[in-house]
C-alpha cells in the first residue's frame, strides 16, 4: 500500500475534541498555517488550550471563543504591535493565560521534544513570569558543585501541532524554504498529531531533497497528515512565495472595531469556501506580488 | 549648515551606548535607537553587528524605513540563532518599555491586573531572558510618571536591580542595565545601589523638570549635571546618510530642534 498523508482542512479539524492543547507554528505574521485556523472557526471545536508564538491565528480563535487557556511569550501583528482581538479576550478576562519569555517558550517546546518533564533555565528569575497565577514555577537546585537554583521550564506537550510549510510530497516529506524556520521543527516533535498545511503537493522526486537537505523540516514519521493548501498561510507570509499581506491586516484589524464588524469579516473571509476566500482577498496573481515589508 | 533636531541628539545619545561593547549584536527596536546603534557602528565601533530587524544581519546598517539601495548581508539572524547568541550573552539591547520603575523593571505586558488586565499589550516577549544574560538600555520617547512609574511597574516582564526579587539574594549574573535615553535627558543606574542617576540634560532642561517628570527621586552626576551633546555638522550628515528616509523627523511630535527655544 503506497503511503498516503493527503487530507482535507475538515479532516484535520475531524481530529480535533474539545479541551485539546493544540500547538500553532509560525511567528506572528510569518508562516501561520491559517487555512486550518479558518477551518476550526467554522467547526464547533471549543475550550481549546492554544500553544503560539502569537498572530492573528490566536486573535482570530480568541474572537470566534475558540480559546480556554493561552500559553505565549506576545500576541503581535509585527506592524500592527497589538493584536486587537487577542486585546479584547485578555481585557475581558475570558481567556486564562500561561505568560512566558520567549526562550521559556522554546525551551518548553525542546522538553516537551525530547520526552523530558522540564529543562533548567535562569530565564524567569526576578521578574513576574514566575510569580503570576495560575501556574507555580518550580525551581531545581544543580546537583554539581556549583549548586545553582533554577528555574524548572515545564515541558510543553501538546495533543495537536499545526504548522505550514511549502512543499511536502504525500508522505509527508517536508520543505520549509523560508529563510527562518522558527521552531516548527520543534513544534512537530511536541505533539503526538502533526498536521501540515502546505502550498503544493508535490512528488517525491521533485522535492529534490538533495538540493535541498537544508530546507528539510523533520523527518516524515512526525507528520500525521498534510493538506494541500495554496497561500494557505494568507494573511501572514510564506516567503519567499509570497509576503505579508499589509492590506489584509489592516481590513483584519478593523473587524475589532464591533461585533458587526467581526461577523461581516467572518462572513466574507471565513465562513467561504478556499476558492471564494483566494477570490475575496483579490486572487493568486496578486498575492505573488505583494510587496517585501520592512521590518 | 543644518540645525540638528532632537531626534539627531538622541540618535547620538544612543550610539554612546554601544560604543565600547566591541565585538555583539546591537539591537536598537525602534527607529531611534535602531539609528543610534548604526551611528555607533559607523563612527565608533565597526565590529557591531546590527540587523535589517528581521533574519539578516547587514555588512552596513539596514536603514530604517523603505529601502533606498542595494543591501550587502553578512549573517544570519533567525530566531533561534538570536536565542543562541543572546543566552551566550553577546547582545545589548536598546528597548523602550511602557513602564519602568526605580530598579530598572521593565513592562510591556500588561496595565492593571494580569488576570484581567485594564490594557493588554504584547506579552513579555524576550523581556525576561534578556535582562538576565546581556546588557540592555533604554528609549523613552516621552519623559513622564506614566513611563517612569512610582512603585513598581504592574508586571515585571525586565529584571532590574530589586533585592526582594534576587534568587536567594544574589543578583542575576547577566543583570546589566547601562543607559536611559529620553526626550528630556541621559540616565544610567551610577547612583548609591543602582540608583538611577541624571547624567546629561538635553539643552534647555533642567533638573527640576525630569525629576517633576519621573515618579521616583533621582540621584545627579554632579551638581552642575553636562549637557548633552548635539551632534557636530559631521555626524549630522553621517545621521542623514543612516537615515534616508528621514523617519527620524516623525519621532517627536513637530521635530523639535535640539536646542529648546528660550
Amino acid at each position: 500500500m503506497i503511503l498516503d498523508k493527503r487530507m482535507s482542512a475538515d479532516d484535520v479539524v475531524a481530529q480535533l475534541s474539545d479541551g485539546m492543547t493544540i500547538g500553532i507554528g509560525g511567528w506572528a505574521t510569518r508562516r501561520k498555517p491559517m487555512a486550518l485556523v479558518r477551518a476550526i472557526l467554522r467547526s464547533d471545536v471549543k475550550d481549546l488550550t492554544v500553544v503560539s508564538y502569537g498572530g492573528p491565528d490566536v486573535g482570530m480563535l480568541c474572537a470566534a471563543g475558540k480559546v480556554k487557556k493561552l500559553v505565549f511569550a506576545f500576541v503581535s501583528l509585527d506592524h500592527y504591535p497589538l493584536e486587537p482581538h487577542f486585546r479584547a479576550a485578555r481585557q475581558s478576562g475570558a481567556i486564562e493565560v500561561l505568560e512566558l519569555d520567549e526562550g521559556m517558550f522554546h525551551w518548553g517546546l525542546r522538553a516537551a521534544a525530547m520526552h523530558l518533564p522540564f529543562l533548567p533555565t535562569r530565564v524567569g528569575i526576578g521578574t513576574d513570569i514566575i510569580t503570576q497565577k495560575g501556574f507555580t514555577f518550580k525551581t531545581v537546585t544543580s546537583p554539581y558543585d556549583d549548586g545553582e537554583e533554577l528555574i524548572a521550564m515545564p515541558a510543553l506537550n501538546l495533543d495537536v501541532a499545526l504548522i505550514h510549510a511549502q512543499r511536502s510530497d504525500q508522505k509527508g516529506n517536508l520543505l520549509v524554504t523560508s529563510p527562518d524556520p522558527f521552531f516548527d521543527e520543534l513544534f512537530t516533535r511536541a505533539a503526538p498529531k502533526v498536521y501540515a498545511s502546505v502550498e503544493q503537493v508535490v512528488s517525491t522526486a521533485d522535492l529534490d531533497i538533495e538540493a535541498n537537505a537544508r530546507f528539510a523540516l523533520v523527518e516524515r514519521a512526525r507528520i500525521t497528515g498534510v493538506v494541500e493548501a495554496p497561500f494557505g498561510a494568507h494573511p501572514t507570509s510564506a516567503n519567499p512565495e509570497y509576503h505579508l499581506d499589509l492590506k489584509h491586516l489592516k481590513t483584519y484589524v478593523d473587524s475589532a472595531a464591533s461585533p458587526e464588524a467581526w461577523a461581516d469579516y467572518r462572513k466574507t473571509f471565513i465562513d467561504v469556501s478556499d476558492a471564494d476566500y483566494l477570490a475575496a482577498v483579490g486572487g493568486a496573481e496578486t498575492l505573488r506580488a505583494l510587496p517585501r515589508p520592512v521590518y | 549648515m543644518t540645525e540638528a533636531t532632537l531626534a539627531d541628539l538622541v540618535i547620538l545619545a544612543c550610539a554612546q551606548a554601544w560604543r565600547h561593547d566591541g565585538e555583539l549584536m546591537a539591537t536598537g527596536i525602534g527607529p531611534l535607537p535602531r539609528l543610534g546603534s548604526a551611528l555607533a557602528k559607523t563612527l565608533y565601533n565597526p565590529a557591531l553587528q546590527t540587523t535589517d530587524g528581521e533574519y539578516l544581519y547587514g555588512d552596513e546598517p539596514v536603514p530604517p524605513g523603505k529601502r533606498t539601495g542595494p543591501i550587502v548581508y553578512e549573517g544570519v539572524a533567525n530566531y533561534e540563532r538570536v536565542f543562541a547568541a543572546l543566552w551566550g550573552g553577546r547582545r545589548h539591547s536598546m528597548v523602550g518599555p511602557v513602564q519602568f520603575d526605580r530598579f530598572g523593571q521593565a513592562n510591556i505586558s500588561v496595565i492593571g491586573s494580569h488576570d484581567k488586565p485594564k490594557s493588554a499589550m504584547l506579552g513579555a516577549r524576550g523581556f525576561p531572558g534578556n535582562s538576565i544574560v546581556h546588557p540592555n538600555s533604554f528609549f523613552f520617547p516621552s519623559h513622564n510618571k506614566r513611563a517612569f512609574v512610582e512603585g513598581e511597574v504592574d508586571f515585571v516582564c525586565m529584571a532590574g536591580y530589586n533585592p526582594a526579587r534576587y534568587m536567594n539574594g544574589k543578583a542575576p549574573a547577566g543583570l546589566d542595565l547601562r543607559v536611559i535615553v529620553t526626550n528630556l535627558c541621559v540616565m544610567d543606574f551610577g547612583g548609591p545601589d543602582h540608583q538611577v542617576r541624571v547624567v546629561s540634560l538635553h539643552p534647555g532642561v533642567t533638573f527640576d523638570e525630569v525629576q517633576d517628570n519621573t515618579g521616583f527621586p533621582l540621584a545627579r552626576i554632579a551638581d552642575a549635571i553636562p549637557a548633552t551633546p548635539v551632534p557636530t555638522d559631521e555626524q549630522l550628515a553621517v545621521i542623514a546618510r543612516l537615515d534616508p528616509n528621514n523617519v527620524r523627523a516623525t519621532i517627536f511630535k513637530d521635530n523639535p530642534p535640539a536646542q529648546r527655544a528660550a
